[in-house]
């Protein structure tokens, strides 16, 4: 809503704010270092409240827990945004100066009632409120959030309706005020900023911007087609309309990550061609026609990574990749210039420069003054430019340095796709454990003293009714498909609720239960919000 | 800060009744299936609530399990490996299941018990099957030798608490500080209303703050547990800071070997205590007051304990004390062996739930003490003479002594001296006229160790020293906390040392390098010096010993834990010679 994507804020600003609104994210699990910041803010006093389906390890550190149920993040956020206003809590004057669209915002939160939002989330109306005055009141205050709050078929609204509370009450564009969504990867933040996205040039600049596209057609040698291109979820369904036949997948493993994997393996299999770069032989990369081995990001790499707080840092190669293993950008110039491209910059230096030229957001970070000053923020205009530690601080500049007020958005509470069913009565809702990765591909070859694998969290209540005990091998179903997989009874798990990771695809292949409802704007997938049940194994057939 | 993994061990119905009992408001809240209340403020806020509930742990069940460690640390949301690290850390917790049900008898074993006779009576109680403990020194040295019981079930208890009341200056009418002692009902505050109780903070309340802190810097009050810091400056700086919460802390960790004074004080004039407690509280603008108070001191306890439930009742403690606009009150807490925890700082951690480990200075407890807010920390003595610069002024204060030290000193008197006791005697009379209003030395004297372990020795050829803090500096002595214990020729110096230097040893927290491998170092050394004394290489390594923690270790154990030793071998008290 504020244009780029990017954090707001720097690592360091949670250590100085005074209120952490972590919703929708297990970062004590999930995002270990940066927590590590947000401890240090807590051991300095501010105050931390969790929103979040389940009491996560990160709850555990909150002032306030609220358990809300799966997908109901907007009716929160609409009533504790209508709270803040009825309590006449909200920053008037930031309002009235950087913003756009109150009178009609407003008017739309009147219905989400404290009472209608604990009837919706299932947390009482009290805590409800002491949320939206605590967040309202506190000096600065931060949002934080990650997959919790995307992985819904409504993600982008789920962002958009935190991003309001930040404009009701001021708590952006300020040291230790800002919202921050976490990035999973070490380099998500620079995937997209490099163009990673099918309709955006390096630098967030549109494809479709005539004179953009002018400028990288000059320096790339040939032409750019404006339109854009189809994200990840679109190209399974260009798939499957047989519109699309040829994939060439980098460091992405979709056979084991994708919701509903059964359908996406089926996919996969029947392109006409199918190239895999990757560091492993994934369970995608065995469905290739082509694999080209690539070299480590981290340890056998030269180049930068971009954190979540927007920080373009060197990373540099420390020992020499094995066997035929190239780097990416090697590999990637080959292929064009197979294609007939003639790219000039040869070395990670020299196209780090290219891009300066044509990412102004870049432009001032020359690798000696990344390596000089450990990294700098975006946007970095000139070589003068300190970088930027949190943006948007023109909402409090006189004139809005030039910007538009940012606008309010109307955001609508729906609750998830999947409804839950007298045939799928339970919640099944998906998430990572501190030792593990993603599907694993990165962490699944090396030993942890605290992996448990994958087990389906349970509360007492449900294991009680459906009479199971801890530990019991169990068959677990959505209307997409089943497994066989062990039950863990949670104490702190909410009735109804279950969970499991899915770190473990060739043991539980979780991802045949999850659901691919995905955002229209976001192109992500329901992950969050599944609906299943669960059955006793019959007599003799469990395997222990 | 931890991520709270509680390990398997379950407490049975007994200790789960005992720490529910105690453990009024928990750190986690639930407020429903889908709203739970918790967090780090309300953690720390509970943490101190650690020691009492291990005390608890400790009586009801003879040691402390894995089952109910587990539940209190759950209870209060500390994670367990910390709760196991301070449960260990103090001696008088026991972690490991003992072999009998049975009392635990503890028996002083430093060097006035043992001139006394303790492992006579330790081998006595170990034959009839019963536990014994080898215990530091218990503070009761002027009754040597001391024991100290834990039962299961039963108050701590030391058997020599059931005698009367040993009070040498009886009938002294030049007494200030002991002026009560045997004359008022130490468990009747109207006892002690009729014999001056209260006067003085009646004054304070009427001459308010800054005329108490011009009359305490006047009075060149310092204080008593060694280190003779103005109490006068102390309470002006704490005073000063801007806070919403500040305490008065009274440092009744009375541990120094040989000082028994604060134990005294406490058993006879607990109210005096209370009210010069108090009168800091108003005068400081703080308005929690706690007292920690070592564990072997079951008697002095239970007497602060009633006196602080008759202030109360009587309102001298509460909200709008003696009818004035301001609230103090205070709370008892109670050690559980660990010399260390009479260092301010370590005290406070100890309060505070955690290892009894001292803090780096600064920041001081003036500004960052009890759960990091400014902090007035005295030892009973030094409060109780705050009560007679008040009642009687400070010219009358300062009528005796000295110009450097005015008023009295308290001093403990043990060994071999005819009547071992707490004695009050001005500033300035000399070492060897308080040897004879105790009686006189029995035997031939050899030495005397002032300010406890962590003092120094002297010869006879000191017997003209006069006591005051000047003097004992300038003769590189010190009168510490007032121990004097005194040793005739019959002692082996040699054995007295080793002591010291294993109750360094055992004493130290390990925190830091200086004090933790030194303390060690420094008693294998003593115990290879054989019948000739130390050669030159272990007299140079001694030295080295002492010269890196005297200047390296955090705090004062390490600072003084050589000092005894050292001016044993400077005086030839060991045998020297060899080579």
């Amino acid at each position: 809503m504020f244009g780029a994507g990017g954090g707001t804020s720097s690592y360091a600003e949670v250590e100085d704010t005074d209120f952490v609104l972590l919703w929708g994210s297990n970062a004590r699990t999930a995002h270990p270092i940066y927590f590590h910041h947000v401890l240090k803010g807590l051991s300095k006093g501010a105050k931390m409240f969790v929103v979040d389906p389940r009491r996560t390890a990160s709850a555990k550190f909150a002032d306030l827990w609220l358990g809300i149920d799966v997908g109901t993040d907007i009716s929160l956020a609409n009533a504790m945004s209508r709270e803040i206003i009825a309590a006449n809590l909200h920053n008037k004057e930031f309002i009235e100066h950087a913003t756009s669209g109150f009178d009609a915002f407003a008017a739309h939160v009147d219905e989400y009632t404290l009472e209608r939002a604990a009837a919706t989330t299932g947390v009482n109306a009290n805590a409800i409120r002491e949320l939206a005055h605590e967040y309202a009141t506190a000096p600065t205050a931060q949002i934080l959030w990650t997959l919790g709050i995307t992985e819904h078929h409504n993600g982008v609204e789920n962002v958009l309706s935190l991003c309001n509370l930040a404009l009701l009450t001021g708590h952006v564009g300020r040291w230790g005020s800002g919202l921050v969504p976490l990035r999973g990867q070490n380099n998500v933040q620079g995937g997209g900023d490099m163009g990673a996205l099918p309709n955006k040039l390096p630098g967030f600049q549109d494809v479709a911007d005539n004179s953009a596209r002018a400028k990288f057609e000059s320096v790339y040698g040939g032409p750019i087609n404006p339109e854009p291109g189809l994200h990840l979820t679109l190209m399974f369904e260009a798939m499957t309309r047989g519109e699309l036949t040829a994939l060439y997948i980098i460091g992405e493993n979709p056979a084991d990550s994708e919701a509903d994997v059964d359908h996406t393996r089926k996919l996969l299999a029947e392109l006409d061609i199918l190239v895999v770069q990757d560091i492993f032989l994934t369970r995608t990369a065995q469905l290739a026609d082509v694999v080209l081995p690539a070299t480590v990001g981290w340890a056998e790499s030269e180049g930068t990574v971009t954190s979540s707080e927007r920080r373009v840092q060197r990373v540099r190669a420390a020992v020499k990749a094995p066997g035929d293993c190239r780097h990416d950008y090697e590999i990637i110039g080959e292929l064009a210039q197979r294609m007939g491209a003639k790219w000039t910059a040869k070395t990670p230096e020299e196209l780090w420069n290219e891009l300066r030229s044509l990412s102004s957001m870049h432009a001032g970070m020359s690798y000696d003054r990344l390596e000089a000053e450990g990294g700098l923020q975006w946007p970095c205009p000139n070589i003068d430019h300190p970088g930027t530690p949190y943006l948007h601080g023109w909402l409090w500049e006189d004139d809005l340095g030039g910007h538009v007020p940012a606008p309010f958005s109307i955001t609508r509470y729906e609750g998830p796709k999947e409804q839950l069913t007298d045939d799928y009565p339970l919640r099944l809702t998906t998430g990572r454990a501190l030792d593990s990765y993603n599907t694993g591909v990165q962490s699944s070859g090396y030993e942890s003293p605290i992996r448990s694998g994958s087990h389906l969290e349970i509360s007492e209540v449900d294991a009680l009714n459906l009479n199971l005990v801890d530990g019991e091998r169990v068959l677990v179903s959505s209307p997409r498909g089943r497994v066989e997989m062990h039950i863990k009874i949670e104490p702190d798990q909410v009735t109804g609720l279950t969970f499991s990771t899915f770190h473990f695809p060739e043991l539980v292949d979780l991802n045949l239960l999850t659901n691919n409802e995905w955002d229209p704007l976001s192109g992500t997938a329901e992950f969050k919000a599944a609906s299943i049940r669960v059955d006793k194994l019959p007599i003799g057939t469990s395997r222990g | 800060m931890a991520d709270l993994q509680f390990g398997d061990a379950r407490p049975d119905g007994e200790e789960i009744k005992i720490v529910d009992s105690f453990v009024r408001k928990t750190a986690v809240v639930r407020e429903g299936e889908r709203v739970i209340r918790g967090g780090i403020t309300r953690r720390h806020e509970q943490r101190h609530l650690l020691l009492p509930g291990l005390h608890l742990l400790q009586n009801s069940q003879g040691w402390i399990s894995p089952g109910g460690l587990n539940y209190l640390a759950e209870v209060l949301q500390v994670p367990p490996a910390e709760a196991y690290g301070v449960a260990t850390f103090y001696d008088l917790f026991v972690t490991e299941k003992p072999s009998t049900p049975g009392p635990q008898h503890h028996i002083c074993v430093d060097a006035a018990c043992a001139m006394a006779g303790s492992a006579d009576l330790l081998s006595k109680i170990q034959e009839t099957g019963q536990r014994v403990h080898k215990s530091p020194c218990l503070g009761q040295c002027e009754r040597a030798p001391a024991m100290f019981i834990q039962e299961i079930g039963a108050p701590d208890r030391v058997p020599a608490d059931a005698d009367d009341l040993f009070h040498p200056q009886r009938g002294d009418s030049s007494l200030r500080l002991l002026r009560r002692f045997g004359v008022a009902d130490p468990v009747s505050i109207d006892s002690y209303l009729s014999n001056g109780g209260y006067d003085a903070l009646a004054l304070a309340l009427n001459i308010g703050s800054e005329a108490v802190l011009s009359a305490l810097e006047a009075s060149g009050l310092s204080g008593r547990g060694g280190a003779a810091f103005p109490t006068g400056t102390k309470w002006r700086a704490v005073s000063e800071e801007n806070s919403s919460s500040k305490h008065v802390v009274a440092n009744a960790d009375e541990s120094e070997p040989g000082t028994f004074k604060d134990r005294l004080i406490m058993e006879n004039d607990p109210f005096a205590v209370i009210e010069a407690m108090t009168i800091a509280g108003v005068t400081t603008g703080s308005e929690r007051g706690w007292i920690y108070i070592r564990g072997e001191y079951p008697l002095a306890t239970h007497r602060l304990n009633h006196a602080i439930e008759h202030a109360r009742a009587s309102g001298y403690l509460g909200s709008k004390i003696a009818g004035s606009d301001y609230s103090f009150d205070i709370e008892v807490r109670r050690g559980a062996g660990a010399y260390i925890c009479g260092e301010e700082t370590a005290l406070f951690n100890s309060i505070e739930g955690q290892r009894g480990e001292p803090r780096n200075k600064p920041p001081f407890p003036t500004t960052s003490g009890l759960f990091g807010e400014p902090t007035v920390i005295n030892n009973p003595e030094t409060l109780i003479n705050v009560l007679e610069i008040l009642n009687n002024g400070v010219d009358a204060y300062r009528s005796v002594g000295t110009d450097q030290s005015p008023g009295t000193k308290l001093f403990c008197l043990s060994g071999h001296i005819r009547f071992p006791g707490l004695y009050e005697v001005p500033f300035g009379v000399s070492l060897g006229e308080l040897l004879q209003i105790a009686g006189g030395v029995v035997g031939d004297l050899q030495a005397i160790l002032m300010g406890g372990a962590a003092g120094r020795f002297v010869g006879p050829e000191n017997l003209d020293l006069p006591l005051t803090l000047e003097d004992a500096a300038a003769n590189e002595t010190t009168l510490g906390s007032g121990a004097l214990m005194v040793f005739s020729h019959e002692v082996d110096m040699l054995e007295v040392t080793r002591r010291l230097a294993q109750f360094f040893r055992d004493e130290s927290c390990g925190q830091c390098v200086p004090c933790r491998i030194g303390t060690v170092r420094q008693h294998e050394v003593l115990l290879q010096i054989g019948a000739k004394g130390p050669d030159q290489t272990q007299r140079e390594l001694l030295d080295d010993i002492s010269a890196v923690m005297g200047d390296a270790s955090i705090c004062g154990l390490g600072h003084t834990a050589a000092s005894a030793i050292q001016s044993a071998l400077d005086l030839g008290l060991l045998p020297s010679g060899a080579s």
